[in-house]
């Protein structure tokens, strides 16, 4: 059965601002499913109208198998943990856990009970009896987080819950929500802007645009196979690297040539010569990961391996490896090689190219022109 | 909130159209009855619409009334206010932005306590210094005279004005007024180029609630004007509760619009404003 | 030049610069020292002089022998001041209460994200920008025995209607007390509404999650929060309360007979009107006193409840 079913939903503002054009998604029951993009997106909408704060323009939202588009919030059987956590002030944290379940007339012995429960599974019973104003912000978090998880919903939400906590505590809560998530096998719908978050913590991955989804899968396929150039981008750090030049043929193949500023060389693609008929003689994108660009290859890959000398620009020693930026035609190219070798600025260096995961996108339109078919695009 | 249902926002409508009614009665009453003339007074309902329309109660109220001896309408007051309300609206005003950007941009030993001192005077009951004010006027010969109502409006309203002032001020960043000192410019050449330019909306705020509160005051007209200097909120009452024969309440409406009319036109067009001399007011508690 | 000229010049310059420099840091303290000055004397000096005088024998004229506290015993022995003083404990109640309330209300509603709030907002706002004499003759008119109130009830059917409130002594405080929450209204509501939207709105939306409906998001979510603004409304009314003067004059000139008589009042007609100022001073200390008592635990209150709330 689907935990979360969102069918062709819409949302426009007034008269005519459109917000949400059209976004289809679907995931398993206890699924952790996350909404990423940049701010103005549509993902906090679309989170606040699967929780009932938003009406729906058009289309339907389904919440374990039922239809929720008329139902306001607290019939929906879900619970939402906040950015700013919006804790009532004026109450206790055993209060404010306990809320949502006074509400429903939850007799007092059962509510300390699931209070306690909770309170140990986030460590913050000895917080009971404090106010929020008392707590720092990750003990905050865990209360927030305490008050959705007492209510026990079939789904729940988090509308950017890390955003507002330092680098250090925002790995320890992202792998706390990580490990809550695998024992307590609950679906989840979880907003982030931070692509790290979407792909460390994701079972699906909905990358959303100026209210479209540009791509809907699990993170390794929006890692090694995006839609989109966008997509692309946006996914892993440090981005993908965007190649441009022209498509030629290239035997029974094709090709793209590139211009490293010392050469021009002809850079083989694993596509067929068939497939990519529409493009010869046009400008293409090449999308390149730059651990594909590298000195020394481990893995044999499915595709011969090509190598171009290249003008070394910047040079950033990281710990693990070292960034290598170049240009190729004119257009910043970084590529990680072993931290052994130091190259000097404006240095020559050999680079190994491994094209076997290599994308090919439409500059125009942005979107992928290579094995099409494959790939889930917006509906 | 979201889920409204149709009723509930039907109901909610009502419910503040109801209040709006509730508020704005009195003065259509006011109004209606200041068209009428006495004898539709005595008959008819308080709440009808004139059955003719005459401005005789308003010629009345402005030139003929009886108020107290006198026997010359609300005029001669309405000129004493107006005598009154804009040399004091003026100096409170502009005493209050140099009070307020000395207050909120020049630190210096005192600047707290000075503030505390000026804040605390709003608290006393006026009744407080009625007697010594009064004393104080004849000792300065300015008893019953439009200058000593300045005067004593100027005095009790620069602790408002300082406040406003001041709270408006304290938001341009220090780095601003340093920079300027390190170009060189002193405390008044700083005030000119840096906040003068900025304090048309503060001014404003602070020129329109000052005429409100000045204009409506009623103890200090009572308390330091005889005949001569009687703003025209004195003349009202006067004119409301001498009883001389009949009582024509029809000009005593009009006399009530009369003197209402000034603060409720700055009130129509500057609305924006006194709603921030409002809120301003209110942070001092 | 000499050394000794030279060194010479240079300290004169140094200490004009430093008599200058010393001028400069001075000015603002300057500015203000005429404002130090108008405060001290015409708030704290007269105050003092009123207290002085409350202790003197002072009638048509100030006396300024002393004579302990004569004044204060002639005071709490005047029945009308003690009337005075009760008949502002049945204003300022009321006052208080109702002013409060409606204006919890009218933010309330307006907080629901109403059109028009502008228009509504001024509607409710104009009282205040008229003086409290417009407001006292406008109200007088409407509970006017024979024109007013009474006679527009009975014409809508209704004959038996009685409502000569003014006329009353037991109730005639009452009319004062409407017109005055009728004018301070709109501004209560005004700090409410500012008050409400101060809230975090995701409180609200966890609220509504958690499955509360309205009445009880405001109940046990909202008001609580706002706890301050109650304090500060309670405070500005209570101080507003025992100012009360003009709508006094004009309503009622304190009747019928003293039944309106506010401490207020009492000053000054004592002490203006019927040449006592001796014991209008005293009247007037005792206000003061009265607000003090008043304000200075409300405002401890408050800054409690600021530090609490959030």
């Amino acid at each position: 059965m689907p935990g979360l079913k969102i069918r062709d939903v819409y949302k426009t503002f007034g008269s005519n601002i459109e917000v949400l054009k059209g976004v289809n998604l679907e995931v398993e029951q206890g699924q952790f499913l996350i909404l990423v993009g940049n701010s103005g997106c549509g993902k906090s909408t679309l989170l606040n109208m699967i929780a009932g704060l938003e009406t729906i323009t058009r289309g339907e939202i389904e919440i374990g198998g039922r239809v929720v588009n008329d139902l306001p919030p607290k019939s929906r059987d879900i619970a939402m943990v906040f950015q700013s956590y919006a804790l009532y002030p004026s109450m206790t944290v055993k209060e404010n856990i306990s809320f949502g379940l006074e509400i429903r007339k939850v007799p007092l012995a059962e509510r300390s009970t699931i209070v306690a429960r909770v309170a140990e599974m986030l460590q913050i019973s000895d917080l009971l009896d404090r106010r929020p104003r008392q707590l720092s912000g990750g003990q905050r978090q865990r209360v927030a987080m305490g008050r959705a998880l007492a209510r026990d919903p079939e789904l729940f939400l988090f509308d950017e819950p890390l955003s507002n906590l330092d680098a250090q505590l925002r790995l320890e809560m992202r792998a706390e929500i990580k490990m809550m998530h695998r024992r307590l096998g609950k679906t989840i719908c979880y907003v982030t802007h931070d692509q790290i978050e979407a792909m460390t913590l994701g079972d699906r991955i909905a990358v959303m645009k100026d209210g479209v989804i540009q791509h809907f899968g699990s993170p390794q396929e929006l890692y090694d196979s995006p839609s989109t150039m966008y997509v692309a981008g946006f996914i892993g750090s440090p981005p993908m690297n965007f190649i441009s030049g022209q498509l030629r043929t290239a035997g029974s193949g094709v090709a793209i040539e590139i211009d490293t500023g010392l050469a021009k060389s002809l850079l083989k693609l694993p596509f067929g010569l068939t497939q990519m008929q529409a493009y010869i003689g046009k400008n293409v994108v090449l999308g390149l990961r730059p651990e594909r660009i590298t000195d020394a290859m481990h893995s044999s890959s499915r595709f011969p391996v090509q190598t171009v000398e290249v003008r070394v620009d910047v040079v950033e020693p990281t710990g693990p490896d070292t960034l290598i930026t170049t240009h190729l035609n004119g257009k910043r190219v970084v590529s990680r090689i072993h931290p052994g070798t130091r190259p000097d600025d404006a240095s020559r260096l050999s680079l190994l190219f491994d094209l076997s995961k290599a994308v090919l996108f439409d500059p125009d339109k942005g979107t992928r022109i290579d094995a099409v078919s494959a790939i889930h695009q917006a509906a | 909130m979201q889920h409204s249902s149709l009723t509930v926002r039907a109901v909610l409508y009502l419910a503040l159209l109801l209040f709006a009614a509730l508020f704005l009665i009195p003065f259509y009453l006011v109004l209606v009855t200041s068209f009428k003339d006495v004898a539709e007074l005595r008959r008819g309902n308080m709440l009808s619409l004139p059955e003719t329309w005459t401005v005789a109660a308003w010629l009345k109220a402005w030139s003929a009334a009886c108020t107290g001896a006198a026997c010359n309408g609300l005029r001669p007051y309405f000129y004493n206010s107006l005598e009154m309300v804009v040399p004091a609206v003026l100096i409170s005003s502009v005493i209050g932005a140099f009070n307020g950007y000395a207050l909120a941009q020049w630190h210096f030993r005192g600047a707290d306590a000075i503030f505390t001192l000026l804040l605390l005077g709003f608290f006393i009951p006026y009744q407080a210094i009625l007697l010594p004010a009064a004393q104080f006027l004849g000792y300065l010969h300015l008893s019953n005279t439009i200058a000593g109502l300045v005067l004593i409006h100027v005095a009790y309203g620069i602790a408002f004005t300082t406040m406003l002032f001041r709270n408006y001020y304290v938001s341009v960043p220090p780095d601003l007024v340093k920079a300027a000192r390190v170009d060189g410019a002193g405390f008044f050449l700083i005030f000119r180029k840096i906040f003068l330019p900025i304090s048309l909306p503060i001014f404003t705020v602070c020129i329109i609630w000052q005429f409100t509160q000045i204009w409506n005051d009623f103890l200090f007209g009572a308390a330091f004007s005889g005949t001569t200097a009687r703003p025209v909120t004195v003349g009202l009452n006067n004119l409301v509760n001498t009883t001389e024969g009949v009582k024509e309440y029809n000009v005593d409406m009009a006399g009530a619009v009369i003197t209402a009319l000034p603060t409720l036109i700055v009130y129509i067009f500057g609305g924006r404003y006194f709603v921030r001399g409002l809120t301003a007011g209110a942070v001092k508690g | 030049m000499t050394a000794l000229q030279t060194i010479r010049s240079v300290r004169q310059r140094k200490s004009q610069s430093s008599v200058l420099a010393w001028f400069e840091r001075s000015v603002p303290a300057l500015v203000l020292s005429p404002s130090v000055c108008v405060s001290v004397i015409f708030v704290y000096g007269f105050v003092l002089v009123t207290g002085y005088l409350s202790f003197t024998p002072s009638t048509l004229m100030p006396r300024y022998a002393l004579v302990g506290l004569d004044r204060y015993r002639d005071l709490f022995s005047n029945d009308v001041w003690w009337e005075s003083v009760n008949n502002l404990a049945w204003f300022t109640v009321p006052f208080i209460i109702g002013s409060a309330a409606f204006g919890l209300l009218l933010a309330i509603l307006m907080d629901q994200r109403i059109r028009y709030e502008g228009a509504l907002r001024a509607t409710f706002l104009y009282p205040l920008a008229l003086s409290q004499i417009v407001a006292g003759t406008a109200w007088q008119w409407l509970f006017n025995p024979t024109y007013g109130l009474e006679r527009a009830v009975q014409n809508f059917g209704w004959s038996s209607f009685r409502f000569n409130w003014l006329g009353n002594p037991d109730l005639a405080i009452f009319c004062v007390v409407i017109a005055a929450i009728w004018q301070c209204t709109g501004f209560v509501a005004s700090l409410f509404l500012a008050g409400l939207r101060s809230v975090d709105d995701e409180i609200v939306k966890a609220a509504q999650i958690d499955g509360a409906s309205l009445p009880t998001i405001y109940r046990r979510i909202i008001l609580p929060v706002i706890r301050p603004v109650f304090f500060s409304v309670t405070l500005i009314l209570a101080h507003l309360a025992i100012k009360t003067f003009d709508i006094i004059v004009v309503m009622t000139a304190g009747g019928p007979g003293t039944a309106t008589w506010l401490p207020s009042y009492f000053m000054y007609t004592f002490a203006f009107e019927r040449g006592r100022m001796g014991i209008g001073a005293a009247s007037a200390m005792m206000m003061l006193a009265m607000i003090v008592a008043v304000l200075v635990p409300l405002m401890y209150l408050e800054s409690r409840a600021t530090r609490n709330a959030t």
